[in-house]
This record gives structure tokens, sequence and C-alpha cells, in this order.
């Protein structure tokens, strides 16, 4: 009787439609291991890696697409730039060219100015020293006259007339090449 | 039980039963812990190392494991998730790919050599599945159409003529009710048991035939049950797989019209 009782709870037990309560326990165990592990936490990490896949093959035409055209602005740009500073320097150099012709100009007409100013100076000082030098003349002739008559009276008084006009003639002369001369 | 005999040189050769599918404990004392937990657990835990080195950094260019382990996503994507839930897909692929994944090597686990037993031939474990389902799927119909509204949906269909409902509300309420959570486990369990009983009978015929008791007469019917063994296991292999996707194309159907009522 124990023996058919326990054999028909074998039988029971080992119905293949009967689940062991521990299988049931192990296999939900491993189920909700299986669906923690890799459905909360390694599905979302596939799943952002495909999403950045596609983003990045349907994303990297565009952008490339986009750094071309910035590349083209940047160039165009560039060219721009350098157009305006060829332009730039052209117009410094004729600017430079201008003032360096203007500063020669300047410079000539100061050196001009600089060496009538010297001339100038020299004419006056010419002068100076030949009205001095007159000056001084003036006063030898003087005495040489005076010379001249003192000699001309001391030797030969028989010819007092002549010597007389001698005299005079040579002062009258004198005298008039001397305002020539100072004029 | 059911037993096939043939009479093959006097001994009896006696056709593997549901012997197959009892285990006594691997450490006596525990009673709990016999071949199919064990062979569960380690599917479990080679789903989980596969899972966490194909999934754990993912490239953006994928190497090695992850490639195989995104085809598996992709499939389940495109051939599961998607028809049945359209826009929800990516919420529910978590869900999706483990029982997918872990069904599968439960499966296969029939055909590895030296283990040799697929888990779901013991029907605790399709069951407890199955079970989860059908508490999500009651679960999500309640939160998304009512408790009234899910009944009202599921067994009154508009766009009938009104003596049809007499007729079809019955039938709808016992199919998504009862039969559906049923055959949701049974498929998956009876479809690995028979295929376990059959790949166990031809190989034990190649073998009785061939080793056990050699005989002139009885030797071509060995060679037959080797090959018949190893064009089954091929065919195992595939309805192991199968099995595992149509488990997983169910749950995704339940859940899909408990989100969005049919019709």
């Amino acid at each position: 009787m124990i023996t058919a009782a326990r054999l028909a709870a074998e039988e029971g037990a080992n119905s293949p439609l009967l689940p062991h309560t521990y299988e049931l326990v192990v296999g939900g165990f491993a189920f909700f291991v299986v669906l923690f592990v890799v459905g909360k936490i390694l599905t979302p990490r596939i799943q952002k890696t495909l999403a950045e896949r596609t983003d990045a093959i349907e994303g990297g035409l565009k952008r490339a697409e986009e750094v071309q055209d910035e590349a083209k602005r940047t160039l165009e740009s560039y060219r721009a730039q350098l157009a305006e500073a060829r332009h730039e320097a052209a117009r410094l150099r004729e600017e430079a060219r201008e003032q360096g012709a203007q500063i020669k100009a300047e410079l000539r007409e100061e050196a001009q100015a600089e060496a009538r100013r010297i001339i100038e100076q020299a004419h006056a000082q010419i002068e100076a020293e030949r009205q001095t030098a007159f000056a001084q003349l003036r006063v030898e002739i003087g005495r040489l006259s005076t010379d001249l008559a003192g000699r001309i009276v001391g030797e030969s008084l028989e010819d007092e007339a002549r010597q007389r006009r001698i005299v005079d003639r040579f002062l009258e002369e004198l005298e008039g090449a001397g305002s020539e001369a100072v004029r | 039980m059911s037993t096939l005999t043939l009479l093959a040189s006097g001994d009896e050769f006696k056709a593997p039963g549901l012997e197959l599918f009892e285990f006594p404990p691997i450490i006596s004392g525990v009673p709990w812990f016999t071949k199919p937990v064990l062979v569960a657990l380690l599917s479990t835990l080679i789903v989980l190392i596969f899972c966490w080195s194909a999934f754990a950094k993912p490239k953006l260019v994928p190497r090695g494991v992850q490639n195989v382990a995104e085809m598996g996503y992709m499939f389940i994507r495109d051939q599961v998730a998607r028809p049945f839930l359209g826009k929800d897909a990516d919420r529910w692929m978590g869900l999706l790919l483990s029982l997918f994944f872990l069904i599968w090597v439960w499966n296969l686990m029939g055909v590895v050599p030296g283990i040799q037993f697929p888990v779901v031939s013991h029907i605790a474990f399709p069951f407890v599945l199955a079970a989860s389902i059908y508490v999500l799927k009651l679960y999500l119909g309640f939160k998304h159409q009512g408790f009234f509204g899910y009944f009202k949906n599921m067994m009154f269909p508009p766009g009938l003529p009104k003596p049809i409902y007499v007729l079809l509300a019955p039938i709808e309420f016992l199919s998504n009710m009862i039969v559906a959570p049923f055959t949701h486990a049974v498929r998956l369990f009876a479809n690995m048991f028979a295929g376990h009983i059959i790949l166990a009978f031809f190989s034990l015929v190649g073998f009785w035939f061939l080793f056990e008791n050699l005989t002139p007469l009885g030797a071509p019917l060995g060679v037959l049950g080797v090959v018949m063994t190893i064009g089954m296991t091929l065919f195992e292999m595939f309805i192991q797989f199968l099995q595992a996707f149509l488990f997983a194309m169910l749950a995704a159907m339940y859940i899909g019209n408990s989100l969005h009522p049919e019709h």
C-alpha cells in the first residue's frame, strides 16, 4: 500500500506536464537575471550604438557636404583677403612712392635754398671785406698821397704850378675811381 | 510509459521513454540540484557572458562577438519586434532579446555533446516564461485599455453582426485567457521534449544495433539509426532556433495586442 502510494506519487511527480517546483524557481531566477542583465543593462547600450551608427552613416554625407561648404567659404574668404591685401600693398607702395617723390622734391628745394643762403652770405661777406679793404686802402692812399705830395713839394719847387696840376689831377682821378669802387 | 519493443537476436531493444527526463540529484541530499537545473544555470551563464562580451562596450564598427550578437539583435528587431510592436519595438527589445537568447541557448543544450539535454523539455522552464509573459500581457492590457476595455476589445471586436458575438465572445475569452498561455508554454516544451526523444531513439538504435548487439540483420538498421541521428540533429537545431524565435514572436504579439487592441 505504502509502496503503491509512493509509486503513484513518483508517477505524478514524473509526469512531463507537471512542473517541478524547484525548476520553476530556477527557471524564474534565470529568466529574471537574463532579463535584468541583457534586457535592462545591455540592450540600451547596443541600441544607443546602433542609433549612433545610423546617425553616423546617414549624417556622414550631410556633414561631409557641410564641411566642404565650410571649406569653400573659408577658401573664398581667404582669397578675398588675399586680394584685399594685394590691393592694400599696391596702394601703400604707390603712396610710398608719392611720399618719396615729395620728400625728394622738398629736400632739393631746401638744399637749393640753403645753397642760395650760403651764396648770399658769401656775397655779403665779400662785400664787407671789400668795404674794409677799400677803407684801409683809402687811408693808405691818403698817406701815400701825402707822402708823394711831400716828396714832390720837397724836390721841385721850381715848377710849382705844374706840380699842383699833377696833384690835383691825381686826386681827382683817385676820387673818381674811389667813388666808382664804393658804389 | 510508452514503450516500443523490437526483437533483435533474442535481446530486447527498448526504445527510450520518459526515463530520459528523470535525473537524480547530482549531490545527494540536495534534491533540487539536478542535471536540468545545472544545465539551465550554465546556459544562463553562457547567455550572460555572450551578451556581456558583445554589448558591454559596443563599438560603432562591430567586431567579433558583437557582430554575431548584433545579427541576433537585428533579427529579433526586424522579424519580431517591429512587425508586432511598431514604434514601441525598441522599448520591448530587451525583453524579447532576453527571451530569444535564453530559450535558444536552453534549446541548444539539447545537441551540445556531453550535455545533450534541452532545458525546456522540462515544462517548468517554458511555464515560467509563458506565465511571465501572460502576467505582463494582462498588466499592459489593463493599463492601456482599462480592465473592462481590455475584455471588451478582446471579446467584442467591433464591426461584426450581433449574433456572431454569442459565439465569438466565449471563444475569444477562452482563446486569449486560457489557451494562449497554455499553448505558448506547451508548444515550446513539446517540441523540445519530442525532439529529445527522437534524437535519443535514433542514437540508441545506432548504438544498440552496431555496438551492443551487432548482427548481420541489425547492422543496416544501426547504420540507418546513425544517419537519422545526424539528420535529425541538424533538423533539431533548426527547430531549436525556430521555437526560440516563435516564443519571442508570440510574446511580442501578446504585448502588441495589449498595447493596441486589434481591429
